[in-house]
């Protein structure tokens, strides 16, 4: 049935085509909004994904580091640290663990208090990194032992700051989503209305077609194929246009932070070519339904 | 063919049509007279389907109207060919594509020879490719009147055709309906034209009926 539909759409009927007069202020009106709408469609669409992908980063990368901040008096600081070392060394789920070197937390604090920071002669916690294994670890079990062994010892496991930072990821996500079906009711309610345009300027030539026995499906087909076309057109040529402008944005190396990723990789490239076959169904649907109610309005 | 039966129509909470009961035999020729607005057209309109009747019960070809689908009403309107005083067409397609309307929306064939002889029965040949605004109202009648007839209708309905031509092309047309009333098809014409009556008595058996009073009747010899 679908390949009958799609056949019939793009084959059409020299005939039935001929019927309902060419151009018209609909004509580009809906050509125009099915390209702008698709045009928004993609960056809507680029911003989903990049939101996706940064919260699946972010997730899986702070998910799997942890961080054990040592305070202690300076005579005991070396101790302590070789005390986690080994309780962290017999943990099961801990891949590895290592102390952060003087250099390391030194370029840790440059963004603060500059490159020339005495780390060694300041009271400055010792900061162990542990990995973890893909089963995980007892978080709850490694803070009991922290304290038992090494007072001065406290897990840090980013849950605080993680879980806020996913969860904006997300929502950015939604967002981009929301706003493509957003512009998808938009392009749709536009649509309907240049449908409904059309048909108002063509009652006499509905009238004429009812006269001399046309089927209702059969004038609606004739509009119906000629909107449908008008948008996958506006919408192949936003399409085409919201990836040339998508392409344009600056690269990852060049720009660094959030707009890095906001892009298509690989296969994802394919994806806002669906955008004008979605336009394309928004808009047979739209006008499809638009004649019908018109048509039943007749008697 | 079609038939009413005790018909009434109400439009805007008045009724114009009133206890309507008669038949239109196969191959009979009617005209419906009455003065304007006694509801001649809405009559027509009652029968091919484009109105429905507020009470009794209109047939067409042994099928109650109301028991049409909407794609049964196309279907019955191509048995039915229809000529409107102010016959409408698709002002950017030749006249040839307009006449041949009717077999393109019902898919069928189109052979050039017949719509030739059409056009050449209605006088129209040489403006086969004319677009119809550049037609004179003679020429529009004689183009709704070919589209009319080319699916081959056992019914056509004329409402008021001769209203806007002059005597010499109301008899032109006249003589294409009689002909075609000879050929076997129902006729029937709603005019106040009692001359184009008279003339048309003198060449066909034709009933005339008269509207009045939200009535039908025969009318007598007071024509």
């Amino acid at each position: 049935m679908m390949k009958q539909l799609l056949s019939r759409l793009l084959q059409g009927d020299r005939q039935a085509d001929r019927v309902v007069p060419p151009s018209g202020h609909t004509a580009w009106l809906t050509s125009f909004t099915a390209g702008a709408m698709t045009f928004l469609a993609v960056f809507a669409l680029a911003l989903s994904l990049a939101a996706g992908r940064m919260a699946d980063r972010w997730s899986e990368a702070l998910a799997r580091t942890a961080t054990v901040r040592i305070s202690a008096p300076p005579e005991q600081l070396d101790l302590q640290t070789r005390v986690v070392l080994d309780v962290l060394s017999t943990t099961p789920g801990v891949e590895s663990a290592r102390a952060l070197t003087d250099e390391e937390q030194r370029k840790l604090l440059e963004p603060w208090f500059g490159p020339d920071l005495p780390v060694e002669a300041l009271p400055i916690p010792r900061l162990i990194e542990l990995t973890e294994a893909s089963d995980g670890y007892d978080a709850e079990g490694l803070r009991q032992r922290l304290a038992a062994e090494a007072p001065g010892a406290v897990l840090d496991d980013h849950t605080r700051w993680r879980r806020p930072l996913v969860s904006a990821a997300g929502r950015l996500r939604l967002l981009g989503l929301m706003s493509i079906l957003l512009i998808g009711g938009t392009m749709a309610a536009m649509i309907t209305l240049a449908a409904n345009a059309a048909l108002a300027a063509n009652a006499q030539v509905i009238e004429v077609l009812r006269l001399v026995g046309a089927r209702d499906s059969y004038i609606a087909r004739a509009f119906v194929r000629r909107f449908t076309l008008r948008a996958l057109g506006g919408a192949l040529a936003g399409a085409l246009a919201g990836m040339i402008g998508v392409a344009l944005l600056p690269s990852a190396e060049a720009a660094g932070g959030f707009l890095t990723g906001l892009g298509f990789t690989g296969a994802g490239w394919l994806l806002p070519l669906l955008l004008p076959v979605i336009a394309a169904a928004v808009a047979y649907a739209a006008t499809r339904r638009a004649a019908n109610v018109k048509l039943r309005e007749l008697t | 063919m079609i038939s009413f039966e005790n018909v009434a129509y109400s439009y805007g909470g008045g009724e114009l049509l009133s206890e309507i009961s008669l038949r239109l035999a196969p191959g009979s020729f009617h005209f419906l007279t009455g003065p304007s607005g006694a509801g001649k057209s809405t009559f027509l309109k009652l029968c091919y389907a484009e109105l429905l009747p507020t009470s009794g019960h209109v047939t067409i070809f042994d099928r109650e109207v109301r028991s049409l689908s909407r794609d049964e009403v196309a279907q019955t309107r191509r048995r039915v060919g229809v000529v409107h005083q102010n016959c409408q067409f698709l002002d950017h397609l030749p006249l040839a594509a307009n006449v041949t309307l009717p077999l393109t929306v019902a898919a069928r064939e189109v052979r050039n020879d017949d719509l030739g002889d059409l056009l050449t029965w209605v006088g129209l040949r040489h403006l086969a490719d004319a677009l119809p605004p550049s037609l004179s109202g003679g020429e529009r009648q004689r183009a709704a009147l070919a589209r009319a007839v080319i699916m081959d209708p056992e019914v056509i309905l004329a409402d008021e055709p001769t209203g806007n031509l002059d005597w010499e092309m109301s008899l032109r047309l006249l003589t294409l309906l009689v002909e075609l009333n000879r050929m076997g098809k129902t006729i029937v014409i709603a005019t106040h034209d009692l001359n184009l009556i008279r003339q048309a008595k003198a060449q066909v058996a034709a009933r005339v009926l008269r509207i009045r009073n939200r009535r039908i009747q025969l009318a007598g010899a007071d024509l």
